[in-house]
């Protein structure tokens, strides 16, 4: 059965392709090729949302992108629940369901209205004013009203299940928008051989020729030219015609975001299928071809529902099939409407009367409409609609004052006239110009290597359209290295031409009046508002649109900014030019984050980065930390043990047996070549040309200003070869660092950097019986302290494959880190294990790694350092050679303020009250009794439970630190002052007999 | 995103592979050591920051990994020209920067 507003024979669905949907819960049926709107207008239904502000009753404004209204939320599943969908986009599928929003309990009885009545309280930045005091009530009583009150849609509260998908592409010519500007200059471009792409938001291209019933083309209807036209571009394979794609936002050197929507008008989208794609193209040239958008007019309640757009009611009849009502009014001040009501009453709806601003227009359009018979009032204005959740009327008088008349209507269809959509020319930082005849911004001067066309180039008319157009797009492909143009321009038999309009408020709803005469219907501005925020002191649009909120939120003021802009100029008595126009921003229209996001979620967000033996851990049971993009095994906790338990365990195993850890995240750079220890003596602060082959070394990395950058043991495998290492999160910034110096300072060294950091991984052996657990295995290298003393590397093999196998300790113990092939470490460390149970060793983790190190006060850079510390700050003054003439850090180093006394200096602390386990990071004083806010002379770096010893362990940096050894110092924290007395930083072994023995 | 012209590469290449690596043309001395607080200050710290044409270092960190330096224009973002490392500041721009980021 059709619906009851589907006219038959009008508009180019075909009726036979019917799809139910429901709105608010109810049933309708539409037909394939609607949008939401035109199947809700087919039945009849115009009240579809309620206002952001005052809840009031709204309905559908435009027949497009523009749409401020028809904001509805689209239910698919519990998952799918996209809030703020314009239903004037939305394509109809079989089965859709939609609800309206901002409404409670229902959309006819809506509660919220209340505010409606109460408005006075909620003029233009009510929000500044109202809700300033007390303060404390901002946070607790006023934001959470706010919200809940204030909201449009409600998100989804789960995951979002659909996939979308990301594209690059490059072509010489792009053309955004697919009208006939658009078409004729993507034909010009493509017939040059010149790749193309073409895009627009819409499902079918053809622009306002959809609702231009006046344009013939090549003898052709309008529209249906452009579907050949598309068709023909289709064909060719230098082109590439994307629908249902927006073009978001333009960015430097000709890079412009599209969003294609691909499944979203679908009824059951494949599982293959993304929802949407994102598209960066990179174009040569690019042709804006964007149109232009009615405005509406402003007077009194021309928010009730059924009170639109002319040219949404061309749309709906001439595309969908549907009128919009059967007694329409139509209010302009320019020609465009007339053929809207030509239109219309063509179809056999009522045209009760066109009423028109101007006093004597004249024209083409103006004569066809009063051939119709349709009653023609000049010099009037509609000062007020009547009804409430539906136009009933109109009042109409003459615009300078005089008698009302009210004329019955269920619909007016209104122009205030045409505003170029110069939305991506702004964005590509182009200029707009004011135009003071036809009262419109166009492009004025450009920034990027793009064109505008047509509408939104302020051409009027489709034949001078066409020929700019055409033009524009054979030079565009030209000018990207094409040949010359061989095909022909498309012939105009016939076009629409409209004139001018104005801006700002009707008669009825000028400066002494207080009707609610709308401007940004979705944010409930007025042409009050307006005025007062210019009497409140706003002088520039961008504060005006802050106060009054005008041309903010999902439609970003495409109807209202002109208007907005009009009357606060008339208010300020200024020209339009010299109040200016706010910024356009990107997005165009919203885009979702799940096009932007892309595959880029979940576990693909980051990589996640494994050593070796990550198998291994994960089937010990280990708990894994994040270290960067690193998973490190935290603890490996036994049956029963929390992670304290876990780690006082590995830590007193380490120093009673021995113990395994993995440290293959380490950084690692191999520095080979002839000026290898040369580049050496460079970057780091020690002394590196006497270091013997086969020997270790701890180097210090330094900033040019003088502070810690990195640390780490260093070995030299030859007289042009040292493996260095680095901290696991200063891997890729010490490659950097290196390579920056070596290729811009000193390009002068024959030195060759290379990252082995994934090449090798490493497996530390620590503990008394560290020797014991590896030589059985190990061919090739005299493991005896003679042979390799502590800080020695030596190659040789171990299980058969290659290893440089480290004498070195992080933990105090004697220790050797085996390094081999990533490829065998996990072969390795299974041996190296087997070997180790015969001993009752443990494997250990990074928490266990950070308490034997800090038991030994082996600083951790990035821990105990913060980028202000210096080697003497840090106590490691013996690793800067004080006879090197030259490194990084050396000047900065003697700077006033590093050499200053008092600075902050690395000390051990221990608790008065062993137990008590400081938090890192908690401020130190010397006096806790002193008045707040304390004088805070430093703060804790680490700090541990230590089972080795017995107690908590703790470093920190304090001012003087090294002067206060003994003293006792105050930690305050929320639940009590903590004593604490100034140690030096080892806590274990003091002497260092155990690293040796 | 931008492109930008590797000079060791000698093709454009997307943004993505590039990190910027601050000021061009500031030069350690060969002498640090020995260097005044003020030069120091001059090296370390005070840079030009302009509003217009900077001269700039960039590294193609996710390609040759070659640092090298660039001329580009702070207000607008274009690349006026790209130069290897160690070659002087130019004394002389192209006229239309246009052909040099898109020929």
């Amino acid at each position: 059965m059709s619906a009851a507003f589907r006219i038959p024979g009008a508009g180019r669905l075909k009726q036979a392709r019917t799809a139910s949907f429901s709105f608010d819960g109810k049933s309708y049926a539409g037909i394939e090729g609607d949008t939401l709107a035109s199947a809700l207008l087919a039945n009849g239904v115009h009240l579809v949302g309620r206002s952001f502000k005052y809840h009031r009753p709204r309905g559908f404004l435009s027949a497009g992108a523009e749409e401020p209204n028809a904001l509805v939320q689209i239910v698919r599943d519990d998952a799918r629940k996209t809030p703020n969908v314009r239903a004037t986009v939305q394509e109809l599928y079989d089965g859709l369901a939609a609800n309206s929003q901002n409404r409670w309990p229902s959309l006819s009885f809506d509660v919220g209205a209340v505010n409606d009545i109460a408005s006075p309280m909620f003029s233009a930045g009510f929000y500044y004013k109202t809700f300033m005091w007390p303060k404390a009530a901002w946070k607790s009583l006023y934001e959470p009203k706010i919200r809940a009150a204030a909201g449009l849609g409600v998100s989804p509260d789960r995951p979002d299940p659909d996939h979308y998908s990301s594209r690059y592409a490059h072509c010489d010519v792009l053309v955004l928008g697919g009208g006939a500007a658009g078409i004729a200059a993507a034909l010009a471009a493509a017939e040059t051989g010149a790749s193309v792409i073409i895009a627009d938001e819409q499902a079918d291209l053809g622009g306002s020729l959809r609702f231009e019933t006046g344009a013939r083309i090549e003898g052709k209807d309008g529209f249906a030219w452009a579907q050949a036209a598309v068709a023909s571009l289709k064909g060719m394979d230098n082109v590439r015609v994307l629908s249902r794609a927006t073009a978001f936002g333009y960015y430097a050197q000709n890079f412009v975001g599209l969003v294609e929507r691909v499944s979203d008008h679908l009824k059951s989208p494949g599982a293959d299928l993304p929802r949407e794609r994102l598209w960066q193209v990179r174009a040569r040239r690019v042709v804006l071809a964007t149109g232009s958008i009615e405005r509406h007019m402003v007077f009194a309640d021309n928010d009730r529902p059924g009170i639109m757009l002319a040219s949404a009611a061309r749309t709906y009849l001439n595309h969908h099939g549907v009128a919009v009502g059967r007694n329409v009014g139509v209010y302009t001040a320019n020609d465009s409407a007339y053929a809207a009501a030509v239109d219309l009453k063509k179809a056999g709806v009522n045209v009760a009367a066109i009423v028109d601003l101007r006093d004597n227009p004249t024209g083409p359009a103006i004569e066809e409409a009063r051939a119709l018979g349709i009653e023609i009032n000049f010099g009037r204005a509609v000062v007020r609609a009547g009804g409430k959740l539906r136009v009933s009327s109109m009042t109409v008088q003459p615009k300078n004052g005089g008698g009302e008349r009210t004329i019955p209507v269920d619909a007016i269809l209104m122009s205030a006239g045409w505003t170029p959509s110069v939305h991506l020319f702004s964005q590509s930082r182009g200029k707009v110009a004011f135009n003071d005849e036809t009262k419109r911004f166009v492009p004025g001067t450009y920034a990027q290597d793009c064109v505008s066309v047509g509408a939104c180039n302020g051409t009027d008319g489709l034949s001078a359209t066409i020929d700019e157009a055409y033009a524009a797009g054979a030079k565009a492909a030209k000018d990207a290295g094409a040949k010359a143009t061989k095909g022909a321009k498309p012939k105009v038999d016939a076009g629409e031409n409209w004139s001018r309009g104005m801006l700002g408020a009707a008669p009825g709803a000028g400066p002494d009046t207080t009707v609610k005469a709308f401007v940004d219907f979705q944010n409930d501005v007025t042409a009050k508002d307006i005025r007062q925020a210019v009497h409140e002191g706003m002088r520039s649009i961008e504060h005006v649109k802050r106060f009054t909120t005008n041309g903010m939120a999902t439609d970003q003021g495409k109807t209202s900014n002109m208007h907005g802009l009009a009357i606060a100029a008339e208010t300020l008595g200024k020209p339009i030019p010299q109040v200016g126009l706010t910024t356009f921003r990107a997005p165009y229209t919203p885009v979702t984050f799940g096009s932007i996001v892309s595959h880029a979620r979940g576990p693909l967000f980051d990589p996640t980065r494994r050593t070796a033996t990550h198998g291994w851990a994960a089937r010990q049971g280990a708990v894994f930390e994040d270290v960067g993009q690193w998973k490190r095994a935290w603890y490996f906790p036994k049956t029963g043990e929390d992670m304290h338990a876990s780690v006082n365990r590995e830590c007193a195993t380490v120093r009673k047996t021995a113990g395994l850890f993995d440290a293959s995240t380490l950084g690692k750079i191999e520095v080979v070549g002839p000026d290898a220890a040369k580049f050496m003596e460079l970057l780091y602060t020690n002394p590196w040309e006497k270091l013997e082959p086969g020997r270790c070394r701890y180097g210090i990395m330094l900033r040019e200003d003088g502070f810690i950058y990195d640390d780490g043991v260093v070995g030299r495998l030859a007289p042009d070869r040292f493996h260095v290492t680095t901290t696991t999160g200063g891997a890729a910034r010490v490659m950097n660092h290196m390579e920056d110096y070596l290729q811009t300072e000193f390009p002068h060294l024959n030195v060759w950097l290379t990252s082995i950091s994934e090449q090798w991984a490493v497996v530390a052996v620590q503990g008394p019986k560290s020797r014991e657990i590896i030589a059985p295995l190990v061919e090739g290298i005299d493991m005896s302290d003679e042979a390799m003393p502590h800080m020695s590397v030596r190659e040789g093999k171990i299980c058969g494959v290659p290893t440089r196998l480290f004498r070195m300790s992080f933990t105090g113990e004697r220790g050797f880190e085996v390094n081999v092939p990533a490829d065998y470490g996990e072969a390795v460390w299974e041996a190296l294990w087997a070997e180790g149970q015969k001993h009752g060793a443990t494997a250990y983790g990074t928490e266990a790694m950070h308490v034997l190190r800090a038991e030994k006060g082996y600083i951790i850079v990035g821990q105990d350092t913060d980028g202000t510390v210096t080697p003497n700050d840090a106590g490691l003054d013996w690793a800067v050679g004080k006879k090197k003439a030259d490194f990084v850090g050396i000047r900065g180093l003697t700077r006033p303020d590093l050499v200053a006394k008092g600075r902050k200096q690395l000390v051990g602390l221990k608790t008065k009250d062993p137990k008590v386990v400081l938090e890192e990071g908690a401020q130190i004083v010397a006096d806790p009794k002193q008045p707040v806010p304390m004088k805070m002379i430093g703060h804790v770096t680490s700090s541990y439970w230590s089972e080795n010893c017995g107690r908590s362990i703790a470093l920190a940096l304090v001012a003087g630190g090294r002067d206060r050894m003994g003293e006792t110092l105050y930690v305050p924290m929320p639940d009590g002052t903590i004593e604490v007395e100034v140690t030096g930083m080892v806590f274990i072994d003091e002497t260092g007999g155990r690293l040796n023995g | 995103m931008l492109l930008i012209r590797c000079p060791y590469c000698e093709e454009e290449r997307p943004e993505l592979e590039f990190r910027n690596a601050g000021e061009a043309h500031v030069a350690r001395s060969a002498n640090i050591a020995g260097e005044s607080d003020d030069d120091f200050e001059k090296f370390f710290f005070i840079r030009s920051n302009p509003k217009g044409i900077i001269y700039e270092r960039w590294r193609h960190i996710h390609g040759c990994a070659r640092f090298f330096n660039a001329v580009r224009d702070t207000v607008t973002d274009r690349f006026i020209m790209t130069y290897k490392a160690g070659e002087p500041k130019p004394s002389k721009l192209p006229k239309n920067s246009n052909d040099v980021v898109s020929k």
